[in-house]
């Protein structure tokens, strides 16, 4: 029973709020095969209309960015203020731009 | 449904934790930052949470006993349709749970072990018996009201899968409160008999929903540092008081009297006072002494067994096509 090889896999869940928004991360389920997983994912995370699409993945498929790497994947970014539009100084009495 | 931490007797071990990372972990944590799960955290702190929030996930499973018993005796459709989904959502609640738990390095089947062998504890309340329709009803206005009180504050915890399965939970516990409310509220404008079946509910499940919040603040010995942690944001007794003061007045607008014979509306503190909570019968029915605690685990225990060659089919079968398909190609 305690044997962790024989759970079903983990799967990620990610839900279509409604059309035209993108797939979001909602939770996780345990199921046999992705078919299950879809109808697990149906009834966990959709019993009130919060979904009119869904997707599943394993949960070991996903490759994620490690935290210790945050400030070196994300804080060159944070130098790079040419990037927004604010960093620009136009008159005074230009408009549209 | 909620349960507080039961297990607490005593506080977390210290573990030797490397002191700069400690510092920024607790300078994040100050700044109500959130908690991710390949973030660093101290032991202690994913072992409280790990608790927490498994204890918090079997309350919701356990929780699913006494109202599944109703579900096949609901009065008419309506609340028969109503009931079912009410205990469905329960369902979903320990999944989202669970899940939230698996993300600090926990199985499900450890936790599922842990809780079938005991060493888990789930809230209290769920080892009291529905005897009447009337429970039904009592449970959702007060058992779901105090688990309401409970985990409001728990959506800004600081661990973050824990704050986003507590964000669905509160959405969908506040339909558990008001379809118990509407029951309690029909049978106390029913019938006399149908007034005193109301009553009597109330008068078995107010103390033990008063209990559901938790030891006093002196007997919690885990609340300072979880305070701190952000994993809890108020006192136990902060939040029964506001259970009290909230509950009160919705029993007196239906014509019902909380059966405490010391609760009395203080207006100075601006605040009920009310009795002491018996906490000798608390202590026992966490000890497993509850009036039904046996048939809980037993019922759990059955389940999990019945459903094992379901489990081995299923993952089997999955194996055999994965493996076919890959063949195939």
């Amino acid at each position: 029973m305690s044997d962790p090889n024989k759970e079903w896999p983990l799967w990620e869940v990610f839900v279509r709020g409604k059309g035209g928004l993108s797939h979001r991360h909602v939770g996780s389920v345990h199921a046999a095969d992705a078919k299950m997983a879809l109808e697990h994912a149906r009834d966990t995370y959709t019993r009130r209309m919060e979904g009119v699409s869904i997707w599943v993945l394993p949960s070991a498929q996903i490759t994620a960015s490690d935290p210790a790497d945050a400030d070196a994947l994300f804080a060159p970014a944070e130098d790079k203020v040419y990037r927004h539009p604010t960093f620009y100084k136009i008159p005074d009495g230009v408009t549209h731009i | 449904m909620y349960t507080t931490d039961l297990s607490g007797k005593k506080k977390a071990e210290a573990v030797a934790e490397d002191p700069a990372k400690l510092a920024a972990f607790e300078a994040r944590v100050a700044a109500d930052d959130f908690i991710e799960p390949k973030d660093w955290m101290p032991e202690a702190y994913r072992k409280t949470l790990i608790r927490q929030i498994s204890q918090h996930a079997h309350s919701e499973i356990v929780g699913m006993l006494p109202e599944g018993n109703w579900i096949t005796r609901a009065p008419n459709l309506r609340r028969k349709a109503i009931l079912l989904a009410k205990v469905q959502d329960e369902g979903g609640h320990g999944l989202y749970l669970y899940a939230a738990a698996e993300t600090l390095g926990v199985t499900r089947d450890e936790m599922t072990e842990a809780l079938l062998s005991g060493k888990a504890k789930y809230s209290t309340i769920f080892n009291y018996p529905t005897l009447t329709w009337a429970d039904i009803g009592a449970i959702g206005w007060l058992v779901d009201g105090a688990a309401i009180m409970n985990q409001v504050p728990l959506q800004r915890t600081s661990y973050g899968p824990y704050a986003r399965a507590m964000v669905r939970i509160c959405k969908e516990e506040s339909f558990h409160q008001r379809q118990g409310y509407e029951i309690m509220m029909r049978l106390a404008s029913g019938t006399a008999a149908q007034k005193r079946m109301a009553q009597d509910a109330l008068d078995r499940w107010w103390w033990p929903s008063l209990m559901m919040f938790g030891p006093p603040d002196d007997k919690s010995p885990n609340t300072e540092q979880s305070m701190r942690w952000r994993i809890k944001r108020d006192t136990n007794d902060e939040l029964r008081q506001k259970f009290v003061d909230i509950s009160v007045p919705q029993a007196e607008a239906i014509g019902l009297k909380v059966p405490d014979p010391a609760l009395k509306w203080n207006e100075t503190r601006g605040a009920y006072d009310f009795g002491a909570v018996d906490w000798e019968e608390f202590y026992s029915v966490v000890k497993g002494e509850g009036p039904v605690a046996k048939e809980r685990m037993q019922a759990r225990q059955k389940a999990w067994e019945d459903g094992a060659w379901v489990r081995e089919a299923a993952r089997v079968h999955a194996e055999k096509r994965a493996a076919a398909k890959l063949a195939a190609e």
